[in-house]
């Protein structure tokens, strides 16, 4: 087959909408009659709501109502009905549920008016009085107290391999690190939104700001005692979520609460200081202990975590796997244990677990490797691993040591002087780092339907959503790929719970799951088309093999013989002017359970601090990235692009501060969480290694949304260790901490 | 309940001129520009991002300046020449900044980019920047959670040069 559309670097399908603004995102559905909710936000960490009084804000001329604990209706409130596709173990937050005050900035009441204005003015007369308790914010101060959870949210730790103590005991070279990383909020442009629709019939449709729409529709369903076919959800264009919208958020529930009870229809967008009222990156502190022959050679590692989690649900991810993955060793112990807090329960953000275990690791092998006084792409090289040792599999396919050398030249690496100090621009230290990473590349279970028309138009659908990843894009060329058609006529839709299931749009997953599905969708058609094509008076294919033909140029031809074609419409007026329509449900091969998948990623970084101030500027990075087969080389170019800008907020810029006296994040909008702007950004180049995976997927190719974050944030720390000869254990690294 | 309501503002007329058209609007005076353009004129182009100022989400231009919707009443922004993102686009033709925001991939989830490709426009109507460090921080009022950066940057150089040959 000729790949006339996968591989091919193609504009977003969507891109007009984008640039013209007609896009529409979750707020942005008008519909007639609206009103408009505003939160009200807990004061408090801890304790009870005495009393709310709402007679100011109910007094206002335009205000509809306020929804208290106290008045709220009672639906059928046990924790499995507010349990959500992506939820820890654990008793989840039920809003306007109860007195009792869990985190800073719960929501405590909303309030319901025929404009924004008149809403956010009720909110403002809200009087609350509370009972305030003791609580417990400071993770550093209970640290100490960390639990082995029951369950585990994330992959268990493996159990210990070999005698990782005595190993490490013996070790010529010996390091002990201990690594800790703050807590970060997701902040997508767009804040989380819900439009409650109130149909006529009591039915409700739904626009929401999330990342799989099923999951929308299941929550809102359980929690309301609904039958899923009262719910709709649609979710066309999402601005930006990072994990942040893998769990429904309170806005939802609290829309549908007030578009119920009050059978009209309701828009509630939370403010950007309430998105640091959920779900954010743990801060994680890590304790590694490894040892090494003297020439650098790995004999032992020892790896522990210890995370924020909330005191109601235990959240985990993978912190602790990687030395596994990434490193070649036999005695290896990993742990990873909760610290729990007063806080919300932390959320997938952005390579979960991948960001916060890899940054730690790779910092640590670069104080080894100059302990060893070995250089660290060789250290890397000398280490390497040829399988997952934590589940003792195979790769399905592995070119990191192309990402290495592709990477180091480009970079000029070879040119680097690995004494610390030993370049210099004037007042500048220029440092050289790198680091490598990895990230798993799953493949879940998928449906996806195609329906090709009579006029040679094909309609792909599955509930997915697009983040911003360009799934509207590479699902249309995977698409237009397998039918041999033109891209524009090709239509991809998702983002409504009236199509085919998906996944949630997260992990990295969404080519290879909802790709795989829409290629056997598409497929089927094929088969189906190539069938008609034989019932064409005189057929040139009549005796042609399914395995014979091509798709191409809206034509189905001999591959030997170009000339011997059926154009798909003369094969489709075989169908009685019918369209072909195929549904499928995909799911992984077997022969995937013998394999780790993964991606891979080496970054070398090239940073400027300046020595009298202390400020860092990331003059360069370079990123080799191994993911199989790429579909669409300029999108995957943006999204690896997006994980670099994201590794320089986490190495130098992200941190979501706590203050103990109040129990709340203090710095919770966008002037003092600082986020990654155009001036923080310089030299960015990304590199698609050649890899051939047949056993991923049927694709061969793998996600990219996570593997472009995980291993610049050490390269940069790396770098700045370069440059200065500090080492800096404790992100992000911020002046003060140089100077 | 109507008497002890609070005394509000009350709503008058405004009067807009957006993307060339004539909009009367009955506003209370607590009315933004922005949620003006998002909530009574539907022009949902225009995004919100912080509301505070402090993302550039929200840029419009108003008279071929610049400025952040969020941080201005409708009322009063009358009398003045507003465009918004809806605007740029003539008899169906993009905007060379819009199609360079698709051809360069200057944009992932798309949430920023209206309120970036305004404030293309009206950094090259400023005519300021001269380097490519003016560009990035002149740039830098427009936050891209997406980090689609590096690709804008090369929207703006264009969009420079093209100004230059005109
Ligand atoms: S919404 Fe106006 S600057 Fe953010
Ligand atoms: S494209 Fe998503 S925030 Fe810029």
């Amino acid at each position: 087959m000729k790949n006339e559309q996968i591989g091919k670097a193609t504009s977003r399908v969507d891109g007009r909408a984008k640039v013209t603004g007609e896009a529409k995102y979750a707020a942005e559905f008008n519909v007639p009659d609206l009103t408009y909710g505003f939160v009200v936000s807990s004061a408090i960490a801890r304790g009870k709501i005495k009393s709310i009084d709402t007679s100011k804000a109910l007094a206002v001329n335009g205000v509809l109502q306020v929804f208290t604990h106290e008045n709220r209706p009672g639906y059928v409130w046990g924790d499995e009905k507010y349990q959500d596709k992506d939820s820890p173990p654990g008793s989840p937050f039920r809003p306007l549920y109860q007195s009792e005050i869990q985190f800073s900035m719960q929501p405590i009441a909303l309030v319901v008016a025929e404009t924004f204005e008149l809403a956010r003015y009720g909110a403002s007369l809200v009087e609350v009085a509370y009972k305030q308790d003791a609580f417990d914010t400071n993770f550093e101060a209970n640290i100490e107290k960390a639990y082995v959870p029951e369950k585990y949210k994330s992959t268990p730790p493996p159990d210990p391999r070999g005698k990782p103590e005595k190993a490490f005991a013996d070790a010529a070279l010996q390091i002990e690190t201990e690594y800790t990383h703050p807590s970060e909020h997701h902040n997508p442009m767009e804040m989380h939104a819900s439009v409650a629709v109130w149909e006529k019939d009591g039915k409700l449709t739904v626009y929401d700001k999330i990342q799989g729409v099923d999951n929308s529709q299941q929550y809102i369903a359980n929690a309301f005692g609904m039958d899923k076919e009262e719910v709709r959800v649609i979710s066309p264009f999402v601005g930006g979520a990072f994990g942040s919208g893998l769990r429904p958020q309170y806005q939802l529930f609290l829309a549908v609460l007030a578009a119920r009870e009050l059978k009209r229809s309701v828009k509630v967008m939370l403010t950007r200081q309430q998105m640091f009222s959920f779900g954010h990156r743990p801060k994680t502190t890590q304790r590694l202990a490894v040892g090494a022959a003297e020439d650098g050679k790995l004999e032992a590692i020892q790896h522990d975590a210890f995370a924020e989690t909330s005191k109601f649900e235990d959240y985990s991810e993978n912190v602790i796997t990687w030395p596994g993955v990434l490193y070649k060793c036999d005695n290896m112990k990993l742990s990873h244990k909760l610290v729990g807090l007063d806080v919300y329960t932390p959320l997938d953000m952005r390579a979960p677990g991948g960001t916060t275990g890899i940054f730690a690791l790779e910092c640590t092998m670069d104080e080894l490797a100059y302990k060893a006084g070995v250089d660290p792409v060789e250290f890397r090289l000398k280490n390497y691993s040829e399988k997952d040792q934590n589940q003792d599999k195979p790769f399905s396919s592995k070119e990191l040591k192309e990402c290495y050398r592709q990477g180091a030249e480009k970079f000029g690496w070879s040119k680097r002087n690995p004494e610390p100090r030993s370049m210099k621009e004037g007042h500048n230290l220029i440092g050289w780092g790198m680091a490598h990473g990895a990230w798993e590349a799953t493949q879940k279970e998928a449906s996806a339907k195609a329906v090709l028309s009579p006029d040679g138009k094909l309609t792909v659908s599955s509930a997915t959503a697009d983040i911003g990843t360009g799934t509207y894009t590479v699902m249309t060329q995977i698409a237009a790929d397998t039918l041999g058609l033109p891209l524009q006529d090709v239509t991809f839709l998702l983002g409504d719970t009236s199509l085919p299931k998906s996944p949630l749009e997260g992990g990295s997953w969404t080519v290879s799951s909802v790709g795989s599905a829409v290629k056997a969708a598409c497929d089927k058609v094929r088969e189906k088309l190539f069938k008609l094509a034989q019932q064409v008076e005189n057929s040139p294919l009549k005796d042609a093999k399914f395995e014979e033909v091509r798709f191409t140029d809206g034509k189905i031809s001999l591959q030997q013989d170009a000339s011997k074609a059926v154009t798909i419409t003369a094969a489709l007026k075989q169908n009685g002017g019918e369209s072909i329509e195929e549904q499928v449900d995909s799911k992984p091969a077997d022969k995937q359970d013998n394999y780790a998948p993964y991606t891979h990623a080496a970054t070398f970084v090239e940073v400027k601090v300046d020595e009298d101030l202390g400020t860092v500027k990331v003059t360069r990075i370079v990123s080799a990235i191994a993911g199989g087969r790429v579909i669409n080389p300029k999108t995957a170019r943006s999204q690896i692009l997006g994980g670099m800008v994201w590794g320089i907020g986490v190495a130098l810029e992200e941190e979501a501060v706590m203050d103990n006296n109040l129990g709340r994040f203090m710095n919770h909008d966008l002037d003092k969480y600082h986020v990654p702007v155009n001036a923080d950004v310089h030299d960015m180049e990304v590199i698609f290694v050649e890899e051939k995976d047949d056993i991923v997927n049927p694709l061969g190719a793998k996600g990219l949304g996570e593997i472009g974050i995980v291993s610049v944030a050490p390269a940069i720390v790396n770098a700045i260790f370069h440059a200065t000869g500090k080492r800096v254990r404790e992100l992000p690294v911020t002046l003060d901490k140089l100077l | 309940m109507e008497n002890n309501s609070p005394a509000l503002p009350p709503k008058q007329t405004v009067k807009l001129r957006i993307n060339g058209a004539e909009k009367q609007l009955e506003l209370a005076p607590w009315t933004s520009l922005l949620d003006a353009l998002r909530e009574h004129l539907n022009l949902t182009g225009t995004k919100k991002g912080c509301d505070h100022g402090q993302c550039g989400a929200c840029t419009v231009l108003v008279d071929g300046r610049r400025i952040n919707s969020c941080l201005t009443l409708a009322m009063m922004q009358e009398d003045k020449e507003i465009t918004t993102v809806e605007g740029l686009a003539k008899d169906g033709e993009l905007h060379p900044v819009q199609q360079a925001f698709i051809n360069h991939d200057a944009f992932q989830c798309g949430y920023c980019t209206p309120g970036q490709i305004c404030s293309v426009i009206g950094l090259v109507n400023e005519g300021k920047a001269k380097t490519l460090d003016d560009i990035r921080d002149l740039m830098s009022g427009n936050i891209c959670r997406c980090g689609a950066y590096v690709n804008i940057v090369k929207v703006v150089q264009e969009a420079l040069e093209r100004s230059e040959t005109r």
